[in-house]
């Protein structure tokens, strides 16, 4: 449903919006199945002259089955969303592939500063390249990032990534992603920080290897100039 | 609020009987005083009587809906005509319209639902169904609404003082809402916190009379399972309420001392951790969303076996699905926290409990439709609230789903899919039920008719706009559209023009639904000044509130009722009459 | 004001009063246990916490915890005086309880100025943030017992209201209790 407004770039965009499918799927048709019921329901039992309401109490088993036996379909149900949704997770965020490449995202009222290895491949080396509201990924790279804020709780999210990832002051957290295709997309910071929190977006330019060698090198060279 | 004058006259016979009843029951009262004329102050402002607390609750909660509402009006022109100038606002800077969505937030959970669907319906009905003369602590009673008043003033005054009023969201996590320095606004910030801790205070010692008085003073002869659904769910709610909110008030205590004495609790720079906070809050967070919910559920249940003259399907299937979300709730609170930072394996147990509470809350929803299978179903204007409550619910409960399944919430999480899942149940239920509560009630608390025409105008004037309103929300909340933004024009796969014609498309519709709010505010002036008089009992009704006169005097009923049935027998095979009122003996 | 016949009908067998105090005692045990589990989360998650406990005064703080208990016994004393209607002894044995509620807090001030003389004060970390909080609450506990204790002995000196004697006895092992889980928390556990 989500591809239909908001491009998967990820490798993990598709797999998320399988799950929310599949969700929409199950919940989509207890939902009309209930709704139906109930509308036909007050239409076929509108207050009729003469006709007086049945007397039932509900209480008896072969009364109990009409909500017994949904019941145990909607666990059933329920089972099948847990799996899914659980697979999804630890696939996204409770493991990580190993990384070829690590960037470190710090977050502050009301900027995003990014972290890139120089040419060395080495973050927190001399050589790394520090931008603004702008972060450089290669295409088909297991990217990992080390967030990071400085003053208040803020968010990193790339929806095209499906990716979202609270950022809180005095720790390091770590995740992964990797970009299938090139582009420029929103980086958007989704928790509220105060009054720029509205005035936080920043752009990820996914490039292929070889642009991404030119930026490299054209960083590092002004670096050093 | 139209009192009719013989109330005193009633009062006097009240005591007189009530004493009579008294000895023959065993019950050892002194019956109820009150032969002199009571003062204007005494009556309306000081008045210990449960019936006028229940007043105060509800219209000083009709005021802070009409003020939430007029902040989502604010917000939302904002977000639809980005920089103009709002009628009857001016242009809405960030600052202020963080305060402004902070505060929406706040009012509405806290000082609308909260206080209109536990306080008012509470304090009005508990007494009444259980056919007593009065709440057990009739003085503790009144300290609650004045402290609940307190607590109103002074979220107002936060809106005052230099600096503005508090925009770190309702949920207040620190260290945005901790130090002045991040939030800008130091003053508003610890009141608002003040006012909410009140707020707590007062619902804590509301609760007080809402349990006991259940337990204790039921009419003689009324059992466990005679008592009225929505009288149970108010007393689990009050029950959840007390169980969850404890450590919220002792967070708030730490959060007041961050900001004000400049203590490190939430700060992690000073050794403490600001995901607590988030413990603390959503410990409580979590079951407050059935605490509102369930009384709402009850009101429900009254008003569709009366208007469809059936017998609540399965009474105690109700009861036990309301126990099993009671309990379950508090195991679930870490699904607003996926992607917080938590220990990631946390996720998946509460995806299992998150998902398993559609249990109850499905069959819940099942009884109720069930309960419709062979009546008489007469749409009037409270039927008609009570059943749109069933059908729009269904809507917010099963886009919760797509949230407690932690692997789409990574996407959801924050996004306007969200916010559209909790409007979807927050105004059924604070809106939906407390309308379907008070057109069905109001017979009762006034001694007058509603207008059926303008209820019904009123309705449809409501619930087609409000699904405006929402259903584009949750596109956009699709298309990528993150909660508490004043301006997309700064992120540009945001500025589309599709997105921007659904925001505009759910202002538009927000203006529509306030538009026929006055149809009510209209309706309800005309009807207490010359509605039709109601009658003991218009609605047919089995229950006890209605064998006394509309609106009962003080001490309540002529004589103490007794019980003999359960408060849903309905079109009973045999009977003449299609009910059969709780205090008939046969 | 005359009470309502609703106060004194008893559905369930236990009074109206009891079932209040059940209630509020209920509430204070969720604020106190949410202080107390978050106190417990720094606690695990810092060992370092250990070393300025080290800096409080444990003999003072089992100097009160025996305060303490000493006035709860006077308290089921006095509800044994109310049972039997001897109003005016009850007030006494619950006077001897208030007596041990100022002792408590005069112990408790003597301990916290020189805390606070030695820059031990409620900013200098999380531990001593929670160790005031914690404590402080509780001491607002005792407060308020002590005042409602002065309240109810005054009415029972004139054998009025006497069932209210046995109310705030419960209330009074509560903040006993509380007592009894903060002294090892915030003064042994190094
Ligand atoms: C009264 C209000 C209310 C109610 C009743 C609910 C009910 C539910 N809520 Fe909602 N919720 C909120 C108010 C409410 N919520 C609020 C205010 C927030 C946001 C707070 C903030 O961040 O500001 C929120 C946020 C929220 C989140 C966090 C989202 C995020 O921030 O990332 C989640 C995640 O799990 C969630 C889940 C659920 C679930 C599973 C239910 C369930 O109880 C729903 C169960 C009901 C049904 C499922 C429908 C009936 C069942 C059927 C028709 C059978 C078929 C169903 C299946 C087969 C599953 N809610
Ligand atoms: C009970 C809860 C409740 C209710 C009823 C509403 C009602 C509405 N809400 Fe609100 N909303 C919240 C709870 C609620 N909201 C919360 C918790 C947040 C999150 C805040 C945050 O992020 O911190 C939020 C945030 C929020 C946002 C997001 C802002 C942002 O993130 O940037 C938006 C945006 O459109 C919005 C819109 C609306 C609209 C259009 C309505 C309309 O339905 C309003 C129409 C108003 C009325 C129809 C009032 C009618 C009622 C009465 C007059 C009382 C009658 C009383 C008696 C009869 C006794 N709300
Ligand atoms: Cu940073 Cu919101
Ligand atoms: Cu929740």
């Amino acid at each position: 449903m989500i591809e239909r407004y908001i491009e998967q770039v990820s490798t993990y965009a598709s797999d998320i919006d399988g799950l929310i499918t599949l969700i929409g799927v199950i919940v989509g048709f207890w939902f009309v199945l209930v709704e139906v019921v109930f509308f036909g329901l007050i239409v076929a039992f509108r207050e009729k002259k003469g006709v007086k309401a049945q007397y039932i109490t509900g209480e008896e088993k072969h009364q109990k089955r009409w909500i017994g036996i949904p019941h145990e379909l909607v666990l059933l149900c329920d089972i099948v969303i847990i799996i899914a949704a659980v697979r999804v997770w630890v696939n996204v965020k409770q493991t990580q592939p190993p990384a070829q490449e690590t960037v470190r995202i710090i977050a502050q009222q009301w900027a995003w500063s990014f972290v890139h290895p120089g040419p060395d491949g080495k973050l927190d080396t001399a050589d790394d390249i520090k931008t603004v509201d702008e972060l450089h990924v290669k295409v088909n790279t297991v990217y990992h990032f080390k967030l990071e804020a400085r003053d208040v709780l803020h968010s990193f999210s790339v929806p095209v990534f499906r990716l979202k990832q609270d950022a809180i002051p005095g720790r390091v957290i770590t995740g992964w992603f990797k970009a299938k295709r090139t582009g420029v997309h929103d980086i958007q910071c989704v928790e509220i920080c105060g009054i720029g929190h509205g005035l936080m977006p920043a752009r990820i330019l996914i490039q292929t290897p070889e642009e991404y060698g030119t930026w490299q090198a054209a960083q590092a060279a002004t670096a050093s100039k | 609020m139209a009192q009719p004058a013989e109330e005193h006259g009633h009062s006097h016979e009240g005591h007189d009987h009530a004493h009579g009843d008294d000895h023959a029951h065993g019950d050892h009262g002194a019956g109820h005083g009150g032969h002199h004329e009571e003062g204007f102050v005494k009556k309306y402002l000081w008045s210990c009587d449960h019936k006028m607390i229940a007043k105060q609750y509800m219209f000083t909660g009709m005021f802070m809906g009409i003020i939430g509402g007029f902040f989502s009006y604010a917000f939302r022109m904002q977000m639809a005509y980005p920089g103009h100038n709002v009628p009857g606002f001016g242009v809405v800077s960030p600052n202020e319209y963080n305060a402004l969505i902070t505060n929406h937030g706040t009012i509405m959970i806290f000082w609308l639902a909260m206080p209109v669907l536990i306080a008012a319906f509470g304090n009005f009905l508990i007494p009444l169904m259980l056919g007593c003369d009065d709440m057990v602590f009739p003085r503790i009673n009144r300290l609650s609404y004045q402290i609940f008043l307190l607590s109103a003033l002074v979220l107002i005054a936060s809106w005052f003082v230099p600096g503005g009023g508090f925009g770190g969201a309702w949920t207040a996590y620190p260290p945005l809402s901790a130090k002045a320095q991040y939030n800008l606004t130091p003053l508003g910030s610890t009141l608002w916190v003040i006012a909410v801790a009140l707020e707590f205070v007062a619902f804590l010692l509301g609760g007080i009379n809402f349990v006991t008085t259940a337990m204790n003073s039921r009419a003689p002869g009324m059992k466990m399972f005679d008592i009225p659904m929505v009288v149970w769910m108010i007393v689990i709610a009050s029950i959840l309420f007390m169980g969850s909110v404890g450590p919220l008030v002792a967070g708030a205590v730490m959060l007041v001392f961050d900001q004000t004495v400049g203590t490190g609790f939430f700060d992690p720079v000073r050794g403490g951790d600001p995901i607590l906070w988030q413990h603390l809050f959503w410990f409580f967070g979590h079951p407050e969303v059935y605490v509102v919910l369930l009384p709402a559920v009850g009101i429900v249940a009254e008003i569709i076996t009366v208007f469809s003259r059936k017998k609540l399907f399965a009474y105690r299937t109700v009861l036990y699905t309301a126990f099993g979300t009671g309990i379950l709730s508090f195991f679930v609170w870490a699904h607003h926290q996926f992607i917080a930072g938590i220990d990631p394996r946390m996720a998946n147990v509460f995806t299992a409990t998150t998902v398993l509470i559609s249990i109850p809350i499905a069959e819940m929803m099942f009884v109720y439709v069930a309960t419709l299978y062979g009546g008489s179903i007469r749409l009037t204007t409270p039927m008609l609230w009570a059943l749109a409550f069933i059908a729009e619910f269904m809507i917010g409960g099963v886009t919760g789903i797509f949230l407690g399944a932690s692997g789409s919430d990574i996407y959801f999480h924050d996004t306007y899919f969200v916010l559209a899942h909790f409007h979807y149940t927050f105004v059924p239920i604070a809106v939906i039920a407390v309308f379907a509560g008070f057109t069905y009630w109001f017979p009762k608390m006034f001694g007058k008719m509603m207008n059926e025409t303008l209820g019904k105008i009123h309705f449809w004037g409501t619930i087609l706009p409000f699904n405006g309103v929402f259903i584009p929300l949750f596109i956009t909340g699709m298309g990528g559209d993150h909660r508490r933004i004043y301006n997309y024009q700064n992120f540009p796969e945001l500025a589309t023009q599709e997105l921007a014609n659904l925001r505009q498309f759910a202002t538009v519709s927000l203006l529509i639904l306030l538009a026929f709010q006055f149809v009510f505010f209209i309706n309800l002036i005309i009807s207490l000044l010359n509605g039709k008089a109601a009658g003991n009992n218009p609605w047919r009704a089995n229950t006890l509130e209605w064998t006394t006169v509309s609106p009962p005097p003080h001490g309540n009923f002529a004589q103490l009722p007794t019980c003999y049935r359960g408060p849903y027998e309905y079109s009973v095979p045999g009977r003449e009459e299609d009910f059969w009122p709780q205090d008939q003996a046969t | 004001m005359q009470k309502p016949i609703a106060t004194l009908r008893s559905a369930t067998g236990i009074s109206t009063g009891k079932l209040a105090v059940w209630w509020v005692l209920a509430s204070e045990i969720v604020i106190f246990g949410g202080l107390l589990c978050s106190y417990l989360m720094h606690r695990l998650g810092h060992p370092e916490f250990g070393d300025y406990a080290a800096h409080t005064n444990t003999t003072l703080g089992a100097c009160n915890t025996f305060v303490l208990l000493t006035s709860s016994y006077f308290a089921v004393r006095a509800h044994f005086e109310a049972e039997h209607g001897r109003g005016p002894q009850a007030a006494k044995w619950l006077m001897a309880t208030i007596g041990g509620a100022l002792m408590f807090l005069c112990i408790k001030s003597y301990e916290w100025t020189h805390e606070i003389r030695e820059g031990f004060t409620i900013t200098r970390n999380a531990f001593w943030s929670f160790y005031y909080c914690a404590a402080g609450l509780h001491a607002c506990h005792v407060i308020g017992g002590a005042i409602i204790m002065g309240i109810i002995a005054a009415d029972a000196a004139k054998n009025r209201e006497l069932q209210r004697v046995e109310l705030v006895g419960i209330y009074w092992h509560f903040v006993d209790v509380v007592w009894i889980f903060l002294f090892p928390l915030l003064y042994i556990a190094k």
